[in-house]
């Protein structure tokens, strides 16, 4: 009787749960479905579910019209460049404030955070100026540190609140055997970090991959990454929304795979070790 | 002699992030305050001078600055409604046992990964479109006038965009948060005959407060920031003009930068307060 | 694709010495209309001819025009051609930023670029821009819904002409508007229409010491004439209707009447994309007997930032893609209707392009337009859509703002107005005009 009723509620959980689920990925898939029909059948009235004639050549029209590969390499590696320099300056930072905490820490970790909040576009003409001072404009490397800069304050935070999780004793046992700070950091620390670090890198790909403001600002053609290519599909003229939803989803496809498969290390990541 | 070894050891260490990032705040920061008391027109030849507080009070006494402020606000604060109650109303549900649970998981955190202009461009053209969207044929099919979302309901219509990116952030916070509560608290309470809405209210609400604090913060970081959605989607016409986007177009429209930088430095203002306030908050609720 | 090899041999050879010159790579910055598109495609055949190769900045309008004025105002040097209008040329032609075109080729014939391009492409006799399209705006309606309502649309209508017969031709059970115009917010979209439509209804921006004169009866009429009929026979939501929405709404037979760019002629006749390619009239833009009427000038045009270090290339391809050859290019693969319009005398005196049914109502509706005289009453500015100030662009956008907002009924028309001349007063008063 009791189990019946457990599993009659597990059916209707299970029913609601990805009733809700769909409901939420739909515009992804909506717009996955229209990449692959014609523009006529995109616009179509009534709406096509899935009964239209599944077509590539919206891909193949994408794929004439741009450089996708290139575009794609850079958000990886202005993605991938950004983070891993965060991560590099951000461990050390984030070690010292979990491990020796001062008066300040905290103070300091608010402040850090704070500086998320300055609006980009106020400094754009000030950071263009100092762009093209050091000959760095339309460069990867302009994005790589400007990006780290931006997400620091979360890599910081993030990596700061998986340290604090660490217990102290361990630290002190190594300590104890005669490990110097070097060691302690390399050998007892690092190993029992990965997983926090494995989820703050996530994250800040993520956050990097999309960022659009200064990426489609401060590039042309040799450093441009997505968020430019998309900005070449927004609004053509005429019936675009099978061209558009096929860049779009060759925009989002990278990190939608990349997130499904680091799904594990992204939850654990996107709690900010805050509620354990 | 450990403990001072290792304490100058820390400073060094932080060094790094602390320098960069107190430059990163303070270049660009100087570099606001110095074009804000300057006429600074690229158009017009750039710099034409000092002009003392003119750019401050010309931002504050422009008839689309408050309005602004207020958009802000509303759009912040309306995200941040939506994504915290649906947020923990979806982390219950996940919590319950079912069928499939990874996979419906791996829906629900699908949003966050979608870029921000390509989210505001789907919305806008293949749901959100008058004639063309998906929202206007299915309100046809009910027979109703199809909205026209994104003029007659602007700013509701930008919410709800910047909150189905959102909300799946709040949803695995949440529900990770869920998780960790005790279920023979639970179980206990539920013996004792206590109605759902009092387990909720008693025992679930007051666990995931550290948990809402934390959604709160980051994503009102996040969010005093919008741009993208409100650029694709109405272009700042609508009511829909926030803080940061009239300083965009102070700034690139108009190209006004001394003009725009006295907003920056408003916007900077106002977003301190909101920090000083949440910190308030968050500091109390993250030192427990 | 033989005709192809042949002109490509033939001019091949005309410019073997400019390619004796070292190969450069030249960065351009382009809009994302279809003309730039197709020309993006044509690409190769530049590089065959010159040796020089090509990197695309290809960014939909508004991006693209923030990113190119902030590098330009910074002298960021990331573009060696930029792709410009109207608007910006003048402006930018006087603060120095650009380089003259005056000693282009003599094969590219610049005295056979149409002088109002030229003219409106120029700062102080000077060359500044090559036009790349020009277009003005003319009447697209459909022939057969205006037989249907036993009207007759004349060569040159009146818009109250224009209001009755959107009002026959409406009809809402079977999802057809009478008018379809802009009414999206932003100064190229909505903000361009509504000034040149002002203009016919012998309104202006500026008196001649620059007061804004939205106070005046004639912009209150263009405006409740222009919510009148839209509210009448206009489409749901035309307040965040722009070029592209009006196209597609036109394109699938759901628009009686259309006023917009003359270029959308190919795309609407375009049987390809279009449901009603052979149904389509074109008539001059309407008036209302005041002298002037409600057609504007534009042309999207090449311009090299002054300080690049590839000029010579930069000119090279300039003068390729604004050339005759390029148009017969274009033509060659992809017909007549499809080459860029509105830059060449030459093109309109072609006997294969005269038999395109747009071309003389596109070359008439480009001839009527004055952007030294746009306006009935005298106005110190130049431009017919806009106001060739640095300033406009800014105001504007925010004046189309309110607008929108009284067309989508969230403030009237008087409300509009009156912000509309606070915003600009106070923008000008900032500037230090008035």
């Amino acid at each position: 009787m009791a189990r019946a009723v457990t599993q009659q509620r597990k059916i209707i959980n299970t029913t609601l749960a990805w009733g809700v689920g769909l409901l939420i990925f739909f515009p992804i898939l909506w717009t996955i479905l229209t990449s692959f029909k014609t523009e006529a059948q995109a616009i179509a009235d009534p709406p096509i579910f899935l009964g239209f004639d599944w077509t590539l050549e919206n891909y193949a029209a994408v794929m004439e019209r741009s450089n996708y590969s290139r575009f794609l390499w850079n958000s990886i590696i202005i993605a991938g460049g950004s983070t891993l320099l965060g991560i590099l300056i951000a461990v050390p930072a984030a070690w010292s404030m979990a491990f020796v905490p001062s008066k300040r820490t905290k103070d300091i970790l608010l402040w850090m955070l704070s500086t998320k909040m300055l609006p980009a576009v106020g400094v754009l003409y000030p950071i263009y100026l100092i762009c093209i001072q050091f000959g760095i404009l339309d460069s990867k490397i302009a994005l790589v540190i400007i990006l780290m800069l931006i997400n620091l304050p979360i890599i910081v935070w993030m990596l700061y609140t998986y340290f604090k999780e660490i217990p102290g004793e361990i630290l002190e046992a190594a300590r104890m055997d005669g490990a110097s700070l070097k060691e302690e950091v390399l050998y007892v620390l690092t190993p029992m970090a990965i997983p926090g670090i494995a989820s703050t890198v996530l994250l800040n790909v993520i956050l990097a991959w999309n960022e659009a403001f200064w990426t489609l600002n401060l590039t042309a053609a040799k450093a441009a990454p997505l968020t430019a290519f998309i900005a070449s599909y927004s609004s053509p003229e005429g019936l675009f929304y099978a061209k558009l939803s096929a860049a779009s989803t060759m925009a989002i496809a990278p990190i939608l795979i990349l997130g499904w498969f680091s799904q594990k290390q992204l939850v654990s990541g996107l709690t900010f070790g805050a509620v354990k | 002699m450990a403990t001072h070894h290792s304490r100058s050891a820390a400073r060094l260490m932080m060094a790094p992030a602390v320098v960069l990032l107190l430059g990163w705040m303070l270049v660009p920061l100087t570099m606001t305050l110095y074009f804000s008391f300057k006429k600074y027109l690229p158009l017009r030849g750039g710099d034409l001078g000092w002009v003392g507080f003119d750019n401050y009070v010309r931002f504050v006494s422009s008839s689309a600055f408050w309005p602004s402020v207020l958009t802000t606000l509303t759009l912040v604060g309306g995200v941040l409604l939506i994504t915290v109650v649906l947020g923990v109303v979806l982390a219950i549900l996940l919590n319950q046992p079912m069928w499939g649970q990874g996979m419906v998981r791996i829906l629900v955190i699908a949003p966050f990964f979608v870029m921000p202009t390509v989210s505001a461009l789907v919305w806008k053209n293949m749901f959100m479109d008058p004639n063309y969207g998906l929202l206007a044929h299915l309100w046809e099919f009910f027979g109703a006038q199809p909205v026209e979302w994104l003029s007659q309901a602007s700013l509701p219509s930008i919410v709800m965009i910047v909150s189905w990116q959102w909300l799946p952030f709040a949803t695995l916070i949440l529900l990770t948060a869920i998780q960790s509560l005790d279920s023979e608290q639970l179980e206990a309470a539920e013996m004792d005959g206590a109605p759902a809405h009092k387990r909720f209210a008693f025992i679930t609400l007051p666990h995931l407060g550290r948990a809402i604090t934390v959604v709160i913060l980051i994503q009102t970081i996040f969010l005093l920031s919008i741009f993208a959605e409100i650029f694709v989607t109405t272009g700042g016409a609508f009511g829909t003009k926030t803080l940061t986007y009239l300083i965009f177009q102070r700034v690139l429209e108009s190209q006004n930068v001394g003009l725009g930088s006295a907003g920056g430095v408003y916007a900077i203002i106002l977003a301190n307060i909101i920090a000083i306030f949440l910190m308030r908050i968050v500091g109390k609720n993250l030192a427990k | 694709m033989s005709i192809k090899t042949k002109l490509f041999a033939a001019t091949a050879l005309s410019l073997v010495s400019a390619s004796a010159l070292t190969a450069e790579t030249i960065t351009i910055a382009t809009v994302n209309n279809g003309d730039m598109i197709r020309m993006q495609g044509y690409t190769d055949n530049f590089t065959a001819k010159t040796g020089h190769t090509v990197e695309w900045v290809t960014l939909e309008e508004n991006v693209l025009r923030q990113r190119v004025t902030t590098d330009i105002s910074t002298k960021g040097g990331t573009f060696d051609i930029m792709t410009i209008g109207m608007y910006e040329t003048p402006i930018w032609g006087a603060n120095g930023w650009l380089v003259g075109l005056d000693d282009l080729s003599a094969d590219y014939d610049a005295a056979d670029i149409l002088p109002a391009m030229a003219g409106g492409l120029s700062h102080d006799g000077t060359l500044y821009a090559a036009p790349f399209y020009g277009e003005s705006s003319m009447i697209m309606y459909r022939a057969d819904l205006m037989d249907a309502a036993g009207m007759e649309m004349p060569a040159a209508p009146t818009w109250d002409f224009i209001r009755s017969a959107a009002a026959a031709m409406t009809d809402r059970d079977n999802d057809i508007n009478g008018i379809c115009l802009r009414g999206k917010a932003g100064w190229g979209e909505g903000g361009a229409f509504i000034t040149a439509m002002s203009n016919s209804f012998g309104a202006r921006w500026f008196d001649m010491d620059w007061n804004a004169q939205f106070d005046t009866d004639a912009w209150a009429n263009t405006l409740n004439f222009y919510k009148g009929m839209m509210d009448e026979s206009g489409p749901a939501g035309y307040a965040t209707n722009g070029f592209n929405e009006n196209l597609s709404l036109f394109q699938q037979g759901k628009c009686g009447m259309w006023i917009d760019a003359t270029v959308a002629a190919s795309f609407v006749t375009n049987p390809n994309d279009s449901t009603v390619a052979d149904k389509v009239g074109f008539a001059l833009a309407p008036d209302t007997g005041l002298g002037k009427r409600s057609n504007w000038l534009w042309a999207w045009a090449l311009a090299i930032p002054a300080g690049t270090q590839k000029e010579a290339a930069a000119k090279e391809f300039i003068e390729w893609a604004t050339s005759k050859d390029y148009i017969e290019l274009v033509a060659a693969n992809e017909g007549w209707a499809n080459v860029p319009p509105g830059a060449r005398t030459s093109l309109y005196e072609n006997p294969e392009y005269q038999k395109v049914p747009f071309a003389q109502m596109t070359l008439d509706s480009i001839l009527s337009a004055d952007p030294q005289n746009s306006t009935v009453e005298p106005s110190p500015y130049v431009g017919v859509q806009f106001a060739a100030i640095p300033e406009f662009a800014g105001i504007a956008t925010e004046v189309s703002q309110e607008f929108s907002a009284a067309y989508a009924g969230q403030q009237t028309v008087a409300e509009a107005l009156a912000k509309a001349q606070a915003i600009t007063n106070e923008a000008m008063e900032a500037a230090g005009y008035r």
